[in-house]
Formats: structure tokens, sequence, C-alpha cells
């Protein structure tokens, strides 16, 4: 069953630009979709499309739907973390997790001890308790990408939007943060949707992979379908080789070019 | 108790000792023990012999107390007017002169002086409808520049262009007719003087309507300082929710200018303080700006009445000399918290 379906969706700026154009794409329920393509191509655009937060043409549905039409509605169903969410510093960590409760909340948006009860939880399921009292200036940049996350999951979402999770995190952070989603998506059933710069991290965790290029599905499939060498140097302008791993999914390693010309022929002549 | 419940608690107990003291504290030698058994002798079924002349009461009750009540109206209308904004346009150095409201309530009162006899015709009450009604329009000509967007930066940059087109068309009528000049300033550096039980009761309506619809968006502008993007997949009306604040706040600057003139700087300091004392939550910023900025003016308007006594200082040379250093001593944190 499909989770969150997008038919020809085309987004159209204030400009007249068209960061993206008929894009269709599917997620399966439970399943994880990567996302990904070259500076510019359309990702985080694509994203906020999906979430609501764009106008966009084209027919984007999620199954089951929302219980109403309103941004409210969505918001029960369906949760989006921004690529470097604000934090404000003053805030404390618990606090900002409650904020996830917002879609459930009454007109003056007083939270309710149920409300504290599944932020606790949350920030429990992701070993936050700790800095629950803490305030978000403080924060590492692991830690800040953790929180945005509980944030999201108060919102208690079938569905989950990342707009590249692991941005400015180092490397042992980036694992662990995708760990953490994958760990979500098979414990709760969660559906992902995330962009990734990184195509081997996007290879190793999503099931499938849309590559945008221009605003325009340039490929999608299992990783290993579109991860080929000849399509990243023809989408992204890049060597690459390509592997695979014990499990069957695909490596990347950038390969530096190499001709007569440049520092490179003379390195290897010293050598 | 919780440390919301201690900021309350303090904040309420602040403004109740300012109101207290602007009571106590005046022109006229009134006795304490008089002035405080006058007033509880207001309250029904309780009689005392408050020891008070007949003229002496109506001193305290006539004038002084108006005054005393319109200046904590007006510093808890200013500040949670400035709060409000803050919340909107997420920055702690906004006001609510910055929308073209000070400025559109400048020209406003400046044309009325000017051409309709001032502060002393028609009873003195043109200048204060004129000051309102400059007041809207200047955030309504602001909202209307920016072309319908509702983004922080598009806002803000259109109520400045706003703000410095109507100061410009206000310094250009006050040079030709400079013999006004003295008045305009007076009404512009703010004034509690012709303060009246009639000015209380007029603005207390538009106060409670702003007041109440501020308080009831507090939360929302807490989700508002997620950023739009975060706040809308949140389930929030965005641009809704800032266009109400924006509005509720502007009422609120608008009545606080219509009976004071434009006083500076409580707008910006007293949500400082609200959120050294009871953290950044706005559900607990507005109502504490509510009690601290009524607290801090009418403190502020006992100073300007007795510092320089019979004479009076302007109130907005009192809030300047508390703000300014505070204003800065906020620019060179919010500096250190980026750098």
């Amino acid at each position: 069953m499909s989770a969150l379906t997008a038919v020809d969706v085309r987004v159209v700026l204030d400009g007249g630009a068209v960061p993206v154009d008929g894009v269709s794409l599917r997620v399966e329920t439970g399943g994880w979709l990567g996302v990904i393509g070259p500076n510019g191509a359309g990702k985080s655009t694509l994203l906020k499309a999906l979430a609501g937060l764009l106008p966009y043409q084209g027919t984007v549905t999620l199954d089951p739907a929302p219980d109403g039409r309103t941004r409210r509605d969505l918001a029960r169903v369906l949760a989006y973390v921004a690529q470097q969410p604000i934090l404000p510093p003053d805030v404390s960590v618990h606090e900002y997790a409650l904020l996830g409760r917002t879609p459930y909340l009454g007109y003056l948006g007083n939270p309710g001890r149920g409300d504290r009860v599944i932020a606790d939880g949350v920030l429990a399921r992701l070993e936050l308790e700790s800095l629950a009292r803490r305030r978000l200036g403080t924060l590492s940049g692991g830690e800040r990408q953790r929180v945005a996350l509980a944030r999201a999951l108060a919102q208690q979402p079938r569905v989950l939007l990342l707009d590249e999770p692991t941005s400015a995190l180092d490397l042992g952070h980036q694992q662990q943060v995708l760990e953490l989603v994958d760990r979500l998506r098979l414990d709760d059933g969660l559906t992902v949707v995330s962009t990734l710069h990184d195509l081997t991290a996007a290879a190793q965790y999503a099931e499938r992979l849309v590559l945008l290029d221009r605003g325009r599905v340039a490929a999608a499939g299992t990783p290993g379908e579109v991860l080929s060498v000849s399509r990243i140097a023809e989408v992204y302008r890049a060597l690459v080789s390509v592997t695979t791993d014990a499990s069957g999914r695909p490596v990347l390693n950038p390969v530096r070019p190499r001709d007569d010309r440049g520092p490179c022929r003379r390195d290897v002549d010293s050598a | 108790m919780s440390r919301a419940a201690r900021a309350l608690v303090v904040a309420a107990v602040f403004l109740i000792a300012a109101a207290l003291l602007g009571a106590l504290v005046g022109a006229a030698d009134l006795s304490p023990w008089g002035i405080v058994a006058t007033l509880l002798d207001r309250i029904p079924f309780v009689h005392l012999n408050t020891g008070l002349s007949q003229l002496d009461q109506n001193i305290l009750l006539e004038i002084r107390l108006p005054r005393v009540v319109l200046a904590l109206l007006v510093g808890g209308l200013l500040a949670v007017a400035g709060a409000g904004y803050q919340g909107v346009f997420r920055n702690p150095l906004v006001d609510s002169g910055m929308l073209g409201s000070s400025a559109g309530a400048g020209l406003a009162a400046t044309i009325a002086i000017v051409f309709l006899g001032g502060l002393g015709g028609l009873n003195g009450a043109v200048v204060p409808v004129a000051a309102f009604l400059g007041s809207l329009a200047g955030v309504a000509v602001s909202l209307f520049a920016s072309g319908g967007r509702r983004e922080t930066a598009t806002l803000l940059l259109s109520g400045v262009a706003v703000g410095m087109f109507l100061t410009a068309a206000q310094t250009y009528l006050l040079q030709r007719e400079s013999q006004d000049l003295q008045q305009v300033y007076s009404w512009m550096l703010g004034s509690m003087a012709a303060a009246s039980w009639t000015q209380v009761t007029e603005a207390l309506p538009y106060a409670a309507v702003s007041i109440l619809i501020l308080l009831t968006y507090s939360r929302r502008l807490d989700v508002l300082a997620l950023g739009d993007d975060e706040a809308r997949s949140l389930g929030l009306n965005a641009g809704r929710t800032r266009l109400i604040v924006i509005a509720a706040a502007s009422l609120a600057a608008a009545t606080a200018v219509a009976v004071s003139g434009l006083i500076g700087f409580v707008g910006i300091v007293v949500p400082h303080v609200a959120r050294r004392l009871g953290g950044p939550s706005y559900a607990l910023v507005l109502p504490l700006s509510l009690l601290i900025g009524g607290g801090f003016l009418g403190l502020a308007d006992t100073v300007a009445r007795t510092v320089l006594s019979p004479a009076e200082l302007p109130i907005g040379v009192v809030t300047a000399v508390v703000g300014a250093p505070v204003f800065v001593g906020i620019l060179r944190r919010t500096q250190a918290v980026r750098a």
C-alpha cells in the first residue's frame, strides 16, 4: 500500500522559475524514499510541496487520508523537518518537543497532561531525557538534529519528511541520525521521505531513490538501479566508481579525473 | 511554586507597588494614611474616617488616581504591543514604532495641532483621535506597501520606508508652521498631565479587545518562532496569525499613543525584563509584559511629575533614560549570541 503518492507535481515560483516539473513518485507504507540530485535539482522544493508548504500543480495523496482538509489535519499525519530548523536558543528541549503537539491543541494552545506524556515519551525514545531541561542554544549539532526529530515525532505522524537531515553533521553523527530514523521506521511503521546529499548514505538507508535533474525525474528505482557510473556522470558531471557492499547495496567512491595536464600527472611521474 | 507562577506574582506585586507609590507621591501634600483610607473607603461596605478634606480627596480621586491608572494602562498596552511585534518578527528589538505606527500618529497629531487648533482646540479632543487614526493608518499603509506579502523582512522594511516618508512629511509641516513646534514636541515626548477618568474609560474598550486577542494568540507566537515553514507544518496559518497579532498590537499601540503621546522604549525594555523573569515562552512573556509595563510606566510617571516639581519632565525622557542603555545591552547580547 502506498502511504504517499505524488502525480505530476509542478512548482512554479513567483518569478516564473519551475524548480520542480512533472515529478511523480510513490512511497510504500513503512518505506524510505531518498530524493537525490545535484545542487539546484529541486529536492528541497519538492519536499516542501509534498509537505503542503508551497503551492503546486498536480496531486499529492496520503493513504489513509487525513481526517479533514485543514493544515492541522495534515500536520497530524505528516511531519516536516527543515534542512536547518530554527531552534530558539532560550527554549528548553522539553518545551521545544512539546511544540510538536500543536496540531492537537485547543484554541488557546495550552498543552495538557497527555501532551506532556507524549513529548516525554518521544524524548525518552530518542535518548534525550537527560537534555530535557537544557536550552536549545547549548546543544551540539548532533543533539540539535535529534531534538528536531523529537519535535516532529511528537506530532505522531505516519509520514516523516526530512530535508537533508545530516547536512551539518560529521560522519559519526550522520550515521547515528540515519540509524535512528531507520529504527523508528522499522519499529513504528513510519514512512520516510528524505533528501540526501551523500549518495552512499542514500543507497545504504533508502529502499528506493528518486534522482532529480533540473526539476525532473532522471531515474527512479532501487539504489542499485539508480546509481550507475554513467548516470552519475551525466547528472552530477562527476566521476565515481560504484562497488557493492555485503548486502548488495551500492557504495560510491569519487575518482579524481586524471589527464596529461596539471599536478596529477607530475605526482604520478615523481612517484 | 513554579517559575511561571513566581514570575506572575513578582510582576503583580511590582504593579501594585508602583500604583500605590503613584497614589502616595505628588505635588499636594496628602497624608499617606489619608490616601490609603480614602482608597479603602471606596470599597463597598467599608467606611473609614479618611482625615482628608473634600479638596484633598478630589485631588486624589480626580487628578492623581486617573493619572496613575492611565499610566498603568498605557504602560501595559505599550509593553504587550511590543512583545506581540517581537513575537511576530522574531526579533527582541522590534517595537510598535517600526511598522509606521508612531510616524503615522506623529504626522496625524501634527496636522491636528497645526490645522485644527491643537492641544487646546476643540477641548483637546482632536489630537488623541487624530493620533489613534494616524497610528492605525501608518500600519495599514505599511502593510499595503508590502504588496500583500507577509514575510518578516518585507513587512519590516515596508514599515521603515513608510515611517521615513511620514516623518519627512511631519518635519516639512513643522518647518512651515514653526510656531507650533513646541506643542508638537511636547506631545511627541509623551505626557500624562491631561489624564482623566474620561480618557481611561474611552481607552478601556480598545485596550480590552487588543489585550484579549494578544493573550489568546500568545502560544501561537511560540510556534511562529520556529520559522514560517515549520510553523505551517505544525498546522499554523502563519500569515493569518501574523496579521491578527499585528492588528491587535497596532490597536494597543494606537490606544496608548492617543491618550499619552509618543512614549519610547517601553515596548522593548519591558518584554526583555519579562523574558529574564519568566523565560522565552510568549504564553508568559505577554501577561508579564502587561503587568511589568504597567508598573514601569506608573513609576516613570511618578518620577516625571516629582523630580522637577512643580514642573514636569516629559515621561518619554524618563523612559528613554532607562530604555536606551537597556536597548544597547540587548543589542550587544544578541550580537554576542550570534557570534
